[in-house]
């Protein structure tokens, strides 16, 4: 089937306690295109990617409405299964992934529901470590490995299940500037759709050209991530700020 | 507390029997010795020897033990009281008036808590919690119990990271705890740490159907115990039944 | 009071061991469709809480300090069923990964501190959510006089238990009131920690409160060209029919007070011996006895001890709810108050 990775149609949606998160979103994502979803706290990107898999709205019986199209499935009930399949989301925090005692049980989890078994799993499961370098790992414990490996492996946990589009919330979070530069590597060198929540810009810049930015609950701003970064009243209307003596205009970004 | 329960990792002949054969010759070890009369004292001796045979064969530090043990306090008290409080012809011992039964029962108790305490140790203390949740599988726990124990297990050490973590927090900025503020400030704490566990608990179930769960868990075990390992981990038990049948024997 | 092995007889652990499976059984049956909603992962987060909040001692006197049991909490919270899970849980996890509990005694453990604590805790507060404002917060002061009710019961109900399946015969009155003392003041300790974690849920997540699903209010939604509808929440998804009285968690309290007294008395060894020697005539040795509140109850006059020692049993309870009520009401107007 064709048409865009994502697409996505004046979304709204409320939560169970009676806060609204999401005010009508709309943006199309071609396939093979690297997008950061930047915003303040509080924007409404968690929400809006939780919906990208029928996670939350209402699909899930939540209370919301608006068009979701993945690869040009729309997201119904008797297409969630594909829909999962198709769109892999890695969390924040790593141990909301990893919920099985060991990686390797951690790692066959997703394939494992698509059905797979026996040697056919078990190299599936070795693929996705291998993808991320952590095969050496496979029987450890969760919380036996350091956070920067958890993230990693909670990269695996998705690309297991061979998705095409990647959606990771906050990836360099918490990680210190070596396996932050090393998750970097890994995600470059991925041939999948990307959508990354960032509050991390330079890590925006570096690794997509074009950037969305949220804020209340809507998108406001659409375009080339180094424009986005370097219009310093956009950036200031909506709580962004460059780190200190950052330049988007002089590093390399991943254009070509 | 880690997730990892009182796990000694080392390699043993005890640590390698499947956990599904620990937990059955563990069970029936623990009945044999409830099941022997208390007035029985060498049966008591037999099983305490072959306990003490399993602890050093699985190589489990004595300190790992002796420490363990103090779970079993509430109930020695208990057991210390009843010599006094109980029923029925007393004895005098150094000036004491102690209830004859009173002594036996207390014996009973200790005797039987503290064997059944030291077996449940080698158990924990030899196999890894992913192994005991699939020898639990093995013996046919319902699935839905068996998912339930494995998040338990698996977040076991984030929660109380947590836990502790507010506690540092609260310890370092000058809280010293009075009774009752000590109890509100704990109890505000607590408040908070179960709004963070529920979040991560549905956190997780999203992880979990973002990955195509639909309400079965894959399982944890592929292979089962052979009839060799069955017989090898069962033996210390069936000795048990035999002291135990034998004690019964003995006293009626 | 988590009892290692061989402190009941065989008869006594088998028996609980049954009733533990077939509460775990039935329970696993009527959990499975909150489970498969929320998912099996929000039931073991709940029992890791459980599992860390029963290591936080509070000081309960003399030098001494007790511990959340957790039953009637998670009751409120995930529903009795779920609880009654995540209570088995919890002790089979203690059982055998901490060697906390003996694993011949895990039925009796599952009974006295998942099974009657969780129903206790419950069936009351639902009860008294029924004479109570229709609102969210009512479920904070009902839950905490379930939580404070629920322990002093599962005393009562070891003692019962020891009545039947105990090694030594001790004097059955006697370890009724002192288990039932010991017990309230732990059971306040329980009442304070349920009623802290349960306001603050019900201040941050109100959703979240099980035992008050029925109580939500509507949600407002704000479409994409700013018109405004109402929706109404998720509903409960197993609530009960709301006819239940307050009968229904007064009468389970009392029926397994007052009945595992009795079955204590009646006992054939323990009430001759209460009956010959004891009779609640104020035998000058009970010291453990004497600190307890129950030591001065006006059962004095009654000579049958049988009757006695279910009389202690029911008081213990009635005196329990009675403050507890007094609690809710004293908690409810402090609250009506402030808002």
């Amino acid at each position: 089937m064709s048409g865009p990775a994502i697409q996505v149609e004046r979304l709204v949606f409320a939560y169970p306690d009676g806060r609204q998160a999401l005010f009508g979103v709309d943006f199309t994502v071609e396939r093979g295109e690297r997008v950061a979803l930047l915003g303040p706290n509080g924007a409404g990107k968690t929400t809006l990617v939780l919906h990208l898999n029928g996670i939350l709205g209402s699909v899930a019986g939540g209370t919301g409405s608006g068009r979701i199209q993945i690869g040009g499935t729309g997201l119904h009930r008797e297409h969630l299964g594909e829909i999962r399949r198709k769109v892999g989301l890695v969390f924040q925090d790593p141990d909301d992934q990893l919920f099985m005692p060991t990686v390797r049980d951690d790692v066959a989890f997703g394939p494992a529901n698509l059905g797979l078994r026996g040697a056919e799993l078990d190299d599936r499961v070795h693929e996705a470590l291998v993808q991320v370098g952590m095969q050496d790992h496979a029987d450890l414990a969760p919380h036996h490995l350091s956070f920067g490996q958890r993230r990693r492996v909670a990269v695996a946990t998705v690309l297991a299940m061979r998705p095409e589009v990647l959606v990771l919330d906050e990836p360099s979070s918490n990680l210190d500037p070596a396996a932050r530069r090393e998750l970097a590597d890994i995600l470059a060198g991925l041939d999948v759709t990307l959508l990354m929540i960032t509050h991390d810009l330079p890590y925006a810049l570096q690794l997509c050209e074009r950037s969305l930015l949220m804020d209340d609950g809507r998108i406001v701003a659409d375009g080339k991530t180094r424009d986005l970064l370097g219009d310093a009243e956009l950036m200031r209307a909506h709580r962004l700020e460059l780190p200190y003596g950052f330049n988007p205009h002089s590093v390399p970004g991943p254009e070509r | 507390m880690t997730g990892d329960g009182l796990l000694v990792a080392v390699d043993s002949p005890v640590h390698r029997i499947p956990a599904q054969v620990k937990l059955v010759a563990l069970f029936v070890f623990v009945l044999a010795v409830v099941s022997t009369p208390a007035a029985v004292f060498w049966a008591f001796g037999v099983y305490a020897g072959m306990l003490v045979a399993a602890v050093a064969v699985a190589k489990v530090p004595a300190p790992v033990v002796s420490r363990r043990l103090a779970v079993e306090t509430p109930f020695i008290v208990f057991a210390l009281l009843l010599p006094f409080v109980a029923t029925g012809p007393q004895v005098s011992v150094l000036g004491l008036e102690l209830s004859q039964s009173g002594v036996l029962g207390a014996w009973n108790v200790l005797a039987k808590g503290t064997l059944g305490v030291i077996a449940a140790i080698l158990l924990s203390a030899t196999t890894a919690p992913r192994e005991l949740l699939a020898g639990l599988e093995r013996l046919r726990l319902p699935a839905t119990l068996v998912a339930i124990l494995s998040f338990m297990v698996r977040y076991l050490s984030v929660v109380s990271d947590d836990l502790h973590r507010m506690r540092v927090a609260r310890e370092s900025r000058g809280y010293m705890g009075g009774r009752v503020g000590h109890l509100k400030a704990v109890a505000g704490g607590v408040g908070a740490l179960f709004v963070r566990s529920f979040e991560r608990g549905e956190r997780v179930h999203l992880a979990m159907r973002s990955r195509g769960y639909t309400g079965r868990m894959p399982l944890l075990s592929v292979q089962g115990a052979s009839r060799g390992q069955w017989m090898h981990g069962v033996a210390i038990s069936v000795v048990a039944v035999v002291v135990a049948v034998a004690a019964r024997m003995v006293s009626s | 009071m988590h009892v290692p092995d061989g402190f009941f007889n065989a008869p006594t652990s088998v028996a609980t061991g049954l009733i533990a499976a077939g509460a775990v059984g039935f329970s696993l049956q009527r959990a499975s469709r909150e489970l498969r909603e929320t998912g099996p992962a929000l039931a073991g987060l709940t029992a890791a809480f459980v599992f860390a909040v029963q290591m936080v001692n509070f000081p309960v006197g003399a030098g001494t300090s007790g511990h959340l049991l957790g039953g009637a909490l998670a009751a409120a919270l995930v529903g009795p069923w779920t609880a009654v899970l995540v209570m088995a849980t919890v002790l089979l996890v203690q059982g055998l990964l901490f060697a906390d509990g003996g694993l011949t005694a895990l039925g009796t453990n599952i009974t006295l501190m998942g099974l009657i604590t969780v129903l206790v805790g419950y069936f009351l507060t639902r009860a008294l959510l029924k004479v109570m404002p229709r609102r969210v917060g009512s479920v904070v002061p009902a839950a905490t006089v379930g939580a404070l009710v629920s322990v002093p019961v599962a005393a009562l109900a070891f003692t019962g238990l020891y009545a039947i399946g105990g090694a030594v015969d001790i004097p059955l009155g006697k370890l009724a009131t002192a288990m039932v003392g010991w017990h309230i003041l732990v059971g306040i300790g329980e009442a304070v920690i349920t009623a802290a974690v349960l306001s603050a849920v019900v201040a941050t997540r109100p959703d979240l409160v099980y035992a008050a699903r029925h109580l939500q209010q509507d949600l407002v939604l704000v479409d994409a060209d700013g018109n405004t509808s109402t929706v109404s929440p998720d509903k409960p998804i197993a609530a009960k029919p709301a006819g239940r009285s307050l009968g229904i968690g007064i009468a389970v309290t009392l029926v397994v007070a007052g009945g595992l007294s009795l079955f204590a008395s009646a006992h054939p060894d323990g009430l001759e011996f209460v009956g010959a020697k004891l009779g609640f005539d104020g035998a000058a040795k009970d010291s453990a006895v004497a600190a307890s509140p129950l030591a001065d109850y006006g059962v004095h006059g009654i000579g049958n001890a049988q009757v006695s020692g279910a009389l202690a049993g029911i008081i213990g309870v009635l005196v329990t709810i009675v403050v507890g009520l007094a609690i809710a009401k004293l908690a409810s107007l402090r609250a009506n108050k402030a808002s």
